[in-house]
């Protein structure tokens, strides 16, 4: 099971490491590597963000195909959830391909970034409807 | 209902769009009592924002009543009468926490565009639709308002709803300027721009005891009401040196504290605008300050600015500082001092119109014309 929550303390040696972006700024645009952990900050302790043996939604359905780990963030500041697909491949595997368009880091992003919202909100903020979606409603 | 929308480069129109409907469960829908324009909005009118599409609501500075709250909702029902801040911030992430709140984790519904623009997602704005947000603006009837016990906050019985629209964004951005610029007793402030920001910060720089604060603009009837209104000395760039007078009324040393509230759309082209890498105002703000000083920048900028003077900054050991504002950190405190009389800001809405007349509303404020300053619109 890719699925590990590291504890503070002596566990927190084992802390995943994140590269860091070298270099000048860039153009925005995906990454060219593949497999880079994704990261988020959450408000609150690693075994309420990611409580042991149980993915958090949105991310339960990739089970199998990505690892994602938890430690404290440092100064107080919650818990650092990343996620990466397994085998560091860009692509993911079977069913989960499916649920993917063909940036698989924004993917990751935006599922971490819901998972944050939940744990800190109690709900994924949606956009207001646009008048497109609503045909019946025409200018 | 009926909104001022975006009809493609340069035009408006008022239309029949969707009423907003609850989204979430900490949403409530807020009838609009007054709206107002704002310098911010320039950019999106002239179709230089990605994602703006035909038909999203304009708008972000509002105040209303409120019709229907969601189950979540626990400080307000229906009835109140509310403000509410420009900022869509959800005040539980860590920079909400921090008073931060311009900086939400979770404001936004388009996180990732902001974040390819400028390396960090920012809170949510309304009227900033599509990626920018997702939330529609309040040039309309009603609007929805998510995370309402943020950002919404009652207005106390006194203030009028002309004076309490302006603790929507202008007044909280104001006074984020001089405190960012850390203005206290004896300081020389200069403030770029006699707009509701410009005065604004005037105003919130007098309050924190500074002793000389004085505004500088083009527009002589915007600079009379800077002196009337506000009590702040005017200074017409078309008439004299700025750099120049600056030294002279600050004792040779230069203002303690310089706020840009200018912006890249305020004057296109002139000698201020005419474009993100044109950023004349804050040039001479920063060429201005006194040694050790702090230039604050509050207009609204999104792109990239080129020729900016990191030489003076950092040999005369400049303090930059910049934000969006954190409007839910001060905004009860300002309703408490419009209530008490020592922060007025009716004056700052020239122009009173109903939401119908929007189109020509925004054509008077973006060209200045007829002493606009605000245009503000009631529905
Ligand atoms: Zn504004
Ligand atoms: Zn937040």
């Amino acid at each position: 099971m890719a699925l590990a929550v590291l504890a503070a303390g002596a566990t927190a040696v084992r802390a995943l490491v994140v590269p860091r972006r070298a270099g000048w700024p860039r153009a925005a645009g995906p990454d060219p590597r593949p497999g880079r952990w994704q990261v988020v900050t959450v408000a609150g302790r690693p075994e309420d963000v990611l409580p042991t043996g149980r993915w958090p939604e949105p991310l339960r359905r990739l089970d199998g195909a990505v690892e994602l780990h938890a430690r404290p963030a440092p100064g107080g500041r919650g818990t650092e959830l990343a996620a990466r697909p397994l085998r560091g491949e860009a692509a993911l595997p079977g069913p989960a391909a499916h649920l993917v368009g063909d940036d698989l880091g924004l993917f990751l992003r935006e599922r971490l970034r819901q998972v944050k919202q939940l744990a800190e909100t109690g709900e994924v903020l949606r956009a207001d409807r646009s008048p497109v979606d609503r045909p019946e409603a025409a200018g | 209902m009926r909104a001022l929308c975006w009809a493609g480069t340069d035009e408006l129109a008022v239309r029949e769009v969707p009423d907003p409907e609850l989204r979430n469960a900490q949403d409530m829908i807020v009838r609009v009592r007054r709206s107002a324009t704002c310098g911010a909005d320039l950019a999106l009118l002239g179709g230089r924002t990605p994602f703006l599409a035909v038909g999203d609501v304009l708008g972000h500075e509002f105040l209303g009543e409120v019709v229907e709250v969601g189950p979540e909702v626990r400080r307000h029902r229906p009835g109140d009468r509310v403000v509410v801040c420009a900022a869509v911030s959800c005040g539980a992430c860590w920079f909400c926490r921090q008073g931060l709140f311009a900086c939400c984790d979770n404001g936004s519904t388009g996180p990732a565009v902001t974040e390819a623009a400028w390396g960090q997602p920012t809170g949510g704005c309304y009227g900033h639709p599509g990626a920018l947000g997702g939330f529609a603006g309040s040039h309309a009837e009603y609007v929805r308002v998510p995370y309402a016990d943020v950002g919404a906050f009652r207005v106390p019985e006194p203030v009028s709803d002309d004076r309490a629209v302006f603790a929507s964004d202008a007044a909280p951005t104001g006074w984020m300027g001089a405190e960012l610029g850390g203005v206290g007793p004896g300081d020389v402030v200069a403030v770029w721009g006699a707009g509701a920001v410009g005065q604004l910060t005037a105003g919130a720089a007098l309050l924190r005891g500074a002793e000389r604060v004085i505004v500088v603009d083009r527009h002589d009837d915007r600079l009379r009401m800077v002196q009337r209104h506000v009590g702040a000395e005017p200074l017409n760039y078309r008439y004299v040196d700025v750099a120049a007078e600056l030294r002279e009324r600050s004792g040779g040393r230069g203002p303690d504290v310089c706020v840009e509230a200018v912006g890249a759309e305020a004057e296109a082209p002139g000698r201020w605008g005419g474009g993100a890498d044109r950023p004349l105002a804050l040039r001479e703000a920063v060429h201005s300050c006194r040694k050790g000083g702090t230039v604050v920048v509050l207009g609204t900028w999104t792109g990239f600015v080129d020729a900016f003077p990191l030489g003076a900054v950092m040999n005369k050991g400049l303090s930059v500082r910049s934000s969006r504002q954190h409007g839910q950190r001060w905004i009860p405190m300002l309703l408490d001092r419009m209530a008490r009389d020592e922060l007025r800001t009716e004056h700052l809405a020239t122009h009173r119109l109903p939401l119908e007349r929007g189109t020509e509303g925004y054509a008077l404020f973006r060209d200045r014309a007829d002493g606009c300053v605000r245009a503000v619109f009631s529905p």
